[in-house]
């Protein structure tokens, strides 16, 4: 399973990621993960890549190859859909932050528009979360990554328990519920879309993968 | 449970806990930083931020002598500051294991420069490990240890910031609890003397001829039998791309790269009908290859620049993609990349071999292009980050500046501006002294550095001192955010606080900078924008060297908790003035300013600057 999770310096990807990495961990597959977060904390694309399988060598998903590319923004989601493999999966958030250049005036704007149409020019299958919106609703805005997660384990065959056990243990305890709500809310959203029949689960865990643990 | 999901950083601080290191000292730096924010975690580990590497490297060494084991972590360009105590230490030998981690950083993700440091390790005669992954990176740190002590010499690590970074599978163990040797005085050996170091010269080169031969026999560097037509020797990250692109041919991997196995190269290369060397930046495994008379492909098809990938593997030695597939609309199972590797066809004729006897080489895919025309998403300040202020202040100066390493070298770029140079940690007081000595008279800017409070302790006192004393005119402005801000909140000697969270002296900037010889010493308070743009200006007036401490505490250490300002629209004139701070919250709505509540902090930066008074 190839994934990419982008978005602005802030919005949570790592957690996100992290998240995605135990779960695979805690059923027994093979995991990689790999992050870049450039010079400012805050504010530049941030991108990590997940992968998980029986066996992993490299820690980067090559262009072309994800089975899922999850977006926390709009712009992020085309700078990124490349790395879709012709069936795979593009979840987005339409919430749009835009760069420094384009606040400044030095750099057109892109219409909202014309963004879409881009996006679903390049990504057939496609999932539109407003998880930054959900999350305002629920009362923080900086759980819109949990309500992504929510979202994402609608297309991925691990248990909605071990999402929860695992949000449990990486979540700071203050925040444990207000992020399990976040992830029902997710899940919610993700529920209310029709995917067809035979899609509904992304990267079968095959009987055979060593070490599983039962899941 | 003993497997854990472990980046690099992360399992190299595990493995030298697991090793029995008693002393680590580090400066931070991406992409090393978390090694010892790791090992700050483990009690029995003495962790500390050092002002700089050399002087990181020179404590780690000192506890060596002393019988402890050891461990000095840096970025790349770190082990160019500590060039000078490693080549001394490599002289001297380590009694307790010393273990120095360079972190580089191909691609420059975060860097001034893109250099390869497993020349360090050829240069300075020191054993040099290259992990490909966080086991590797574990279990190499241990192994370092061992050798360290068993051939009196300090080891090398050299990680990549796709190791650094990444995470995976670790088993992890316990500790062996190690005694400290204890210090015994050896002259001969550690006080470098000529008459001692051409002594221990002759010494270093024998300890490096039974390295060489623990080298043709470590576990660390080991043969994958595949077929024979290909041999592919590599080491680092770039064995996961290449056995994700050609999983059946065969692999001399090597972890340790110096010494060179020169018979276990000899050996693989005879049993494979040709070499390949796959390594990320310079050929130093090719030049190595090449020197045995071997025949190889290398960096004439692979980029000396940037990082690998399995993409760029794949198109440079021609393995086509069977991964991309046609939409199956609305159905389907996705199989795991494992699968697609299995499924993968045999050699169609446009692999490898073909590309390598120079038919052809392959093109990308133009499906799998980026999308072309975005805007693109560089760092920015964050709202509310009191550099602005500062930067505001020192647009549009007739000044030239010289600038430094954190997260203020942003105000190089647009709309700041505010920056003529970056070399490196503490260049920038010294840039500036350099340029003032150069220019005189004949140039009307004065010559001003800018440099943060945690970067001046690194190395910018030395350069403060150098002004005064080598009196020049430059005008030296601190930015003091109260901590270490790019690499995420480290202290340092002006926070009061050590690495594990004890009390300490706080040390006084302007107290400092005084002491230093400084007369004139101002602070400025960078959320009062235009009364720090005035003070600067007066300053800037007068002759000779000054300090301006323009202090406020990061944004994201001490969050406001003030409401997000607003935009009257009736007295707002569209002039954009705000703008100018380059603040992430404020655009431009039609002929209107907005400010983006969601990301202001509230500092009031822009109501400061607005000549309308429209900013509430």
């Amino acid at each position: 399973m190839n994934i990419i999770v982008c978005g602005v310096g802030g919005q949570g990807v790592l957690l996100f990621s992290d998240l995605i990495g135990n779960i695979a961990l805690a059923a027994g597959l093979d995991v990689k993960k790999s992050e870049v977060h450039g010079m400012a904390q805050r504010g530049g694309s941030v991108t990590t890549h997940v992968r998980y399988a029986p066996k992993v060598y490299s820690p980067l998903v090559e262009e072309g190859s994800a089975d899922l590319v999850v977006a926390f923004e709009k712009l992020e989601a085309l700078r990124h859909v490349h790395f879709l493999a012709g069936n795979g999966w593009l979840v987005y958030d339409p919430h749009r932050i835009d760069p420094l250049p384009v606040l400044l005036g030095l750099v057109e704007r892109p219409t909202d528009a014309l963004l879409d149409e881009r996006i679903m020019a390049r990504a057939p299958r496609r999932l539109v979360v407003s998880a930054f919106e959900a999350a305002r609703e629920i009362g923080d805005p900086r759980v819109q990554n949990v309500v992504m997660l929510g979202a994402v384990s609608r297309l991925l065959e691990f248990p909605r328990s071990v999402f929860r056990d695992i949000i449990r243990l990486q979540v700071k305890p203050g925040f444990v519920d207000l992020n399990l709500r976040a992830f029902d809310r997710g899940l919610a959203i993700g529920s209310s879309y029709d995917i067809g029949a035979g899609a509904s689960y992304m990267g079968r865990v095959t009987p055979q993968c060593p070490g599983q643990t039962g899941f | 449970m003993n497997r854990k999901l472990l980046s690099g950083d992360e399992a190299i601080a595990r493995g030298a806990w697991e090793a029995g290191c008693h002393v680590a000292a580090a400066y931070p730096g991406t992409p090393s930083t978390e090694i010892l924010e790791t090992l700050a975690g483990f009690s029995d580990v003495y962790c500390e931020w050092s002002t700089n590497e050399k002087v990181a490297l020179e404590v780690a060494l000192g506890a060596s002598i002393s019988g402890a084991r050891a461990l000095a972590a840096m970025k790349h360009v770190g082990l160019n500051v500590a060039a000078d105590p490693l080549f001394s230490a490599a002289h001297i030998g380590a009694r307790g294991g010393l273990v120095i981690v360079t972190a580089d950083d191909p691609g420059l993700h975060s860097s001034q420069n893109e250099q390869d440091n497993r020349f360090y390790a050829l240069a300075a005669k020191i054993p040099m490990f290259c992990p490909a992954d966080s086991q590797e990176a574990k279990d190499f740190t241990r192994l370092a240890f061992e050798v360290s002590e068993e051939y009196d010499v300090p080891v090398l690590i050299r990680i990549t910031t796709r190791v650094a970074h990444s995470s995976s599978i670790v088993t992890i163990g316990e500790r062996a609890e190690r005694p400290v040797k204890g210090y015994e005085k050896q002259v001969s050996k550690t006080v470098l003397l000529p008459v001692h170091a051409r002594i221990r010269h002759v010494d270093l080169e024998h300890r490096l001829d039974r390295l060489r031969a623990y080298s043709e026999r470590t576990s660390a560097n080991r043969v994958e039998q595949g077929e024979r037509r290909i041999g592919i020797i590599c080491d680092g990250v770039a064995y996961h791309y290449c056995r994700e692109v050609f999983p059946e041919v065969s692999y001399l991997k090597l972890g340790m790269v110096n010494p060179f196995p020169a018979s276990l190269v000899r050996k693989f290369a005879a049993g494979v009908d040709q070499v390949i060397v796959v390594e990320e930046v310079d050929p130093f495994l090719e030049l190595h290859v090449r020197s045995l008379g071997i025949e190889a492909t290398g960096k004439d098809k692979l980029p000396r620049w940037g990082e690998l990938n399995p993409r760029v593997v794949r198109l440079a030695l021609g393995r086509p993609s069977t991964r991309r597939q046609e939409p199956r609309e609305g159905s389907g199972e996705i199989s795991t990349s494992a699968q697609a590797v299995n499924s993968r066809q045999p050699n169609d004729g446009n692999g490898l071999l073909g590309t390598v006897a120079g038919t052809r080489q392959l093109s990308p895919d133009k499906a799998i292009e980026p999308e072309p025309d975005l805007p693109s998403r560089p760092p920015a300040l964050c709202p509310g980050c009191p550099h602005t202020g500062l930067f505001y202040a020192l647009q549009k100066q007739r000044v030239i500046i010289g600038g430094d390493i954190g997260c203020y070298t942003l105000g190089a770029l647009p709309p700041h501006n505010s920056m003529d140079t970056c070399i490196d940690m503490g260049a920038s007081i010294t840039f500036a002294h350099g340029c003032d000595k150069a220019l005189g008279r004949n140039d009307p800017r004065r010559r001003v550095a800018v440099i943060g409070d945690s970067t001046f302790f690194h190395s910018g006192i030395t350069g403060l001192l150098n002004v005064v004393y080598n009196k020049s005119d430059v005008v030296v402005v601190i930015a003091d955010n109260r901590t270490t801000g790019m690499t995420g909140h480290q202290d340092h000697p002006g926070t009061g606080r050590t690495l594990s969270g004890e009390e300490t002296v706080a040390v006084d900037i302007a107290a400092l900078a005084r002491a230093c010889g400084i007369e004139r010493v101002v602070a400025v308070d960078p959320y009062r924008v235009k009364e720090t743009r005035r003070l600067i200006r007066e300053l800037l007036k007068q002759p000779g060297p000054a300090v301006v401490i323009s202090r406020r505490p990061c944004a994201l250490l001490v969050r406001l908790r003030e409401k997000p300002r607003k935009v009257n629209t009736e007295k707002c004139t569209g002039c954009k003035t705000c703008l100018g701070l380059g603040c992430p919250a404020l655009t431009m709505v039609g002929e209107k300013t907005m400010v983006l509540e969601d990301l202001c902090a509230g500092c009031g930066m822009c109501a400061d600057v607005c000549p309308q008074g429209a900013i509430e």
